[in-house]
């Protein structure tokens, strides 16, 4: 019995990352916890090779919306499609193909850089691990400081080795919760190129943020939320700051 | 792939414990401190009460795994990295295997301790008959920490997990613990009934072979908030 039980997970371990999918439909998604609604009725796309932004204030529900997306929370109802399959039809091959910055950076404080990165990308059984790891120290200009227990580094260093913790396995679908929280000027703006880049090379990005300033100057599409509601999408053309407060401020009088 | 996973984690699990030696510390430390206090109130002239042996040794094993279970699950929610073995593409029972692989690795070194200690305090033959002693302390640490390792993983976002975990753990442990007692008790004597050992020994691979498999095939829906 025992062996059965493992062997079946082995099995579901060793099934080949064929997966892949070039949009995420969000469909009428909810979620409540307990008796409080963090999203409601939440309806979504996300084509390949654009950044969309979830923007709204604190509490608005993007996190968890982030969390669903990326397969660690369920849906109380409603579904996310990645392509034509949901997280419980992908499996551990939808896995393969996300990438999560979350708030909480994910990341070892008692190893050092070199081998928090070493680390995930063996569990994610990458080919070449050495030479990604070489080469994601180097995007985070962390070459110098690599063999340093990351609970020495300050804020904006370790945003930035967990940014690369999340792009090792060069996922389809890169989600980031405030991605921008503790960079300089010049880590903002390589994080501004490192993005763009990635959506034209045809990934889908989702920045969770209520940073106006970010929304404007990274983001194609932002998707407005509050308490739980989205009130709006819209493109992230100039003006969005005026039309973000007014579409705000009718969601409230609602 | 599943095996390497798990060995993935627990080497990651020792290399985060040998640069902070926090773990060991505390858990050897209770243990320790645990046994000290019966042996002040249970040995008197020299004299052990008949069978104290073996139920501290087991009270101690139970306390300090809580004590590792609780604080190797805190580690991670501290940092959410379990979140991010989550997220892997990888097999989650292979996950709860590395998890619990720590877990046992570190309540083996404590019982390394606690050991020579009972047989120091409480004059106990732990040398009569050691192959079945050993037999005893592996099944019944993996049956506790099996069990162990799946409640700290599933309540590591409770608000009460330090609570909840001991009232949960326990109850279903039980089983598990008197079996250990028992056996021990049994090869404690001052002549040793290896039978009865053979027999609680038996008992602990039963409970083993279920708990570890009903862990396996729990952890994932568990795990999925």
């Amino acid at each position: 019995m025992l062996a059965r039980a493992a062997e079946s997970a082995s099995a579901t371990w060793a099934r080949p990352v064929t997966f892949d999918f070039d949009r995420v439909d969000v469909c009428d998604l909810s979620r409540h916890y307990g008796r409080r609604r963090a999203l409601s009725r939440i309806t979504l796309t996300c084509p390949a090779g654009e950044i969309l932004g979830l923007l709204g204030p604190n509490g608005a529900g993007k996190s968890t919306l982030l969390a669903i997306l990326a397969t660690l929370l369920a849906p109380s109802s409603g579904e996310v499609r990645y392509g034509t399959r949901t997280a419980a039809e992908a499996g551990p091959a939808l896995r393969a193909r996300l990438g999560l910055l979350a708030h909480d950076l994910h990341l070892y404080p008692e190893l050092t850089a070199r081998e928090n990165l070493r680390f995930f990308a063996r569990l994610h059984g990458l080919p070449g691990v050495d030479a990604r790891v070489g080469a994601g120290l180097e995007n985070a200009a962390l070459t110098d400081r690599a063999d340093e227990a990351v609970s020495g580094f300050s804020r904006g260093m370790r945003q930035r080795l967990a940014l690369e913790r999340a792009l090792l396995h060069e996922p389809r679908l890169l989600l980031l919760d405030e991605p921008f929280t503790g960079l300089d000027d010049q880590s903002a703006l390589a994080l501004v190129a490192r993005l763009r880049g990635l959506s034209a090379r045809g990934a889908i990005v989702v920045v969770a943020t209520h940073d106006l300033d970010v929304a404007e100057g990274v983001l194609d599409r932002v998707a407005v939320l509050r308490d739980g509601r989205l009130i709006a999408v819209d493109d992230a053309r100039e003006g969005l700051r005026k039309r973000y407060r007014t579409q705000v401020a009718a969601a409230s009088r609602t | 792939m599943f095996l390497r996973v798990a060995w993935l984690i627990v080497q990651k699990d020792l290399t985060v414990e040998v640069r902070s030696r926090e773990l060991i510390y505390t858990t050897a430390f209770f243990a320790v401190s645990c046994v000290l206090v019966f042996a002040f109130a249970l040995v008197r002239e020299g004299r052990p009460l008949e069978d104290a042996a073996a139920g501290i040794l087991w009270i101690a094993i139970a306390f300090a795994g809580t004590l590792a279970l609780g604080r190797t699950f805190e580690r991670e929610r501290h940092t959410e990295t379990l979140r991010a073995l989550l997220l892997a593409p990888a097999s989650r029972p292979a996950i709860y295997v590395g998890k619990l692989a720590g877990i046992l690795l570190l309540m083996a070194a404590v019982e390394a301790v606690l050991v020579p200690l009972v047989a120091l305090f409480f004059d106990a033959p732990v040398l009569a008959r050691p192959m079945y002693l050993l037999a005893l302390l592996v099944s019944g640490t993996v049956g506790f920490a099996a069990v162990g390792t799946l409640f700290a993983a599933m309540l590591v976002r409770a608000r009460s997990r330090d609570v909840l975990l001991p009232v949960l753990l326990y109850p279903i442990t039980i089983p598990v613990i008197i079996a250990g007692v028992r056996g021990t008790a049994a090869l404690f004597q001052p002549e040793p009934d290896v039978e009865m050992a053979r027999m609680w020994i038996a008992i602990l691979g039963f409970f083993d072979v279920v708990f570890v498999t009903l862990s396996l095939w729990t952890f994932e829906p568990l795990m999925t908030e």
